[in-house]
């Protein structure tokens, strides 16, 4: 009996500390939830009309034909993988001096807000909404895809790398400063060998984005296998649509697995 | 010679980490900097080769002033400084040859060593170096892959490939066990001996301080409170630096440990102990233990 009256009682500390506010902001969230959904609108009969014709489109897509597109698929192809890889290539090289610029720990003020500026806009439009704007200033075709994913590219590589570069053990760069490198040599050495194992890697997950991305690009007019994909829809070519589809996945499958296997090895 | 004069470093949050220091170490001289933490150790160090800026006062090193020198002025300053770090900081993916190598940036064009193509004289250097601290066979191995104590003997080779004429070291064995830091100790004031070179030692085990130092500093919240020989760091000095403790045990384990020591490297079976102490470096050396 002397024991309990003995022990106190503890419970985790709540995440937010105000009862009132805690309380207030669930039953908010709660009843916006609840007027969300109970205003959706649902046209089962629509629904209804859907389902069969889905399936007709997906009975459309077998068995798949390679065949009597085949000159077009591997043009598009050619086009999406010549975009892919200039893009990345192209983009990679430019969002190096603007990802230096863009780590606190390099670079002074001004240039740290303008290059920090460059990957804000370059990543507040998604790659549709750029490839839409390149078709209208340069006309139809893979060089507009090309600008496209160069664009994305420098707005995603540059963001990753600068925040690498943020990231290093700042003792191993203060230790090569201090032996009198200059500040191209104290990069090469200092902060080089901290984030290159990761952005070989980053980079192979770009060039697998950007070959995905290069089909969407297609689709808006940017050329490529997304230009293939998108005849075939028009042209009612189910079977070639779900043959280019096929081609896509299988794509995709071997970069993303070579990348995650090169990853490993760079480590 | 280094002077430093009336140096004072106050962070931008305010702190006065160091308020007016006056310190002289002549040439060849091994000086110990001890004192608790936030003392201003660090700080007073790395003023020297300004990888902090000082806010006011004096630093010269045969009489050039290091404050008032450009950016590209310091750098040719700084290659007469070789640094020795706490935790090492040896760029891990690096080998340790590229490490030691990397002493010799401030000499060498950004190409040469951005190809790796440092002169043949440098190369000579490193492996004399590291077979002088017994890892020449390492030298392909990334950093990383090292024990702690062959991690410290790259940096140790890294500051000395600099040539320079005063090393500044930084809490050198904050992360080793006892043994390897009483031999990495050692090893910085044995080729301290052989170069002639003058060395300011942060370091907060007042023990080793007492073993390997010529002259000890003490340091209080930015100010010198202590600056004389080894002897002479009683209870009240080691109260005055580091507040109130029962120090008499602290002081007679040195001077235990300074008399076996001596029995060690003076001792009539001296030989005998000579030779079994190299014996179990090169056990370690070759990665054995």
């Amino acid at each position: 009996m002397t024991t309990t009256t003995l022990s106190r009682t503890w419970k985790k500390p709540p995440f937010i500390k105000s009862a009132f506010l805690r309380w207030t902001l669930g039953l908010a969230v709660a009843i916006y939830l609840a007027l969300a959904f109970g205003t959706m609108e649902v046209n089962w009969t629509r629904v209804a009309e859907g389902i069969p014709r889905g399936q007709r489109f997906l009975a459309g897509f077998f068995p798949p034909d390679f065949i009597s597109r085949w000159p077009e698929i591997l043009d598009g192809l050619n086009e999406s993988i010549w975009m892919t890889i200039t893009s990345t290539v192209v983009g990679i090289a430019l969002s190096i001096p603007i990802g230096l610029g863009a780590a606190k720990n390099l670079a002074p003020k001004p240039v740290y807000l303008f290059c920090r500026g460059i990957l804000a806009v370059s990543r507040s439009f998604q790659e549709v909404i750029i490839a839409i704007f390149m078709v209208k200033l340069f006309g139809f075709g893979p060089f507009a895809g090309f600008l496209t994913l160069s664009i994305a590219t420098i707005g995603f590589y540059g963001k990753l790398l600068a925040e690498d570069i943020e990231d290093i053990d700042p003792n191993q760069a203060e230790a090569v400063r201090a032996t009198g490198a200059s500040w191209f040599q104290w990069l090469n050495f200092a902060i080089q060998p901290q984030v290159l194992p990761r952005m070989i890697g980053l980079g192979l997950y770009r060039l697998d984005i950007n070959f995905r991305e290069s089909a969407i690009v297609g689709i808006v007019g940017g050329g490529g296998i997304g230009a293939t994909l998108n005849t075939a829809f028009d042209r009612y070519e189910l079977d070639s649509a779900a043959a280019i589809l096929l081609i896509i996945i299988g794509i995709v499958m071997v970069v993303e697995y070579s990348s995650g296997y090169v990853r490993r090895w760079m480590q | 010679m280094l002077r430093i004069e009336q140096l004072v470093k106050q962070y931008r949050t305010g702190d006065r980490a160091l308020k007016g220091i006056d310190l002289e170490v002549p040439d060849g001289q091994v000086m110990a900097l001890i004192g608790p933490s936030g003392a201003g150790k660090s700080t007073l160090i790395r003023c020297v080769n300004r990888l902090v800026e000082p806010t006011s006062g004096r630093i010269l090193l045969n009489d050039l002033d290091i404050r008032s020198l450009s950016q590209s002025k310091l750098r040719l300053v700084r290659r007469r400084m070789g640094m020795i770090f706490q935790e090492y900081a040896l760029v891990e993916r690096l080998t340790v040859m590229e490490n030691v190598l990397s002493g010799r940036l401030g000499y060498v064009g950004f190409w040469r060593s951005y190809f790796r193509k440092f002169p043949q004289s440098d190369i000579d250097e490193a492996f004399r170096l590291l077979e002088r601290v017994g890892l020449a066979e390492m030298c392909d191995k990334r950093a990383d892959e090292l024990s702690g104590g062959q991690r410290q003997r790259v940096g140790i080779c890294r500051a000395l490939i600099q040539n320079p004429e005063l090393l500044l070291v930084d809490e050198p064995t904050a992360s080793l066990d006892p043994k390897t830091s009483r031999q990495i100790m050692r090893l910085i004031c044995e080729l301290c001996q052989e170069r002639k070179l003058s060395a300011i030692i942060n370091i907060h085990d007042v023990l080793l301080a007492q073993m390997f130092a010529q002259r000890i500093v003490g340091l209080q919240l930015g100010e010198i409170v202590y600056d004389g020989s080894p002897n002479g760091l009683t209870p009240d000095v080691l109260t005055q630096i580091y507040g109130e403790e029962d120090w008499e045990a602290t002081i007679e384990n040195v001077e235990e440990e300074d008399l076996e020591d001596e029995a060690l490297d003076g001792g009539p079976d001296r030989e005998a102990e000579h030779k079994k102490t190299p014996e179990l470096d090169r056990d370690r050396l070759s990665g054995l233990t």
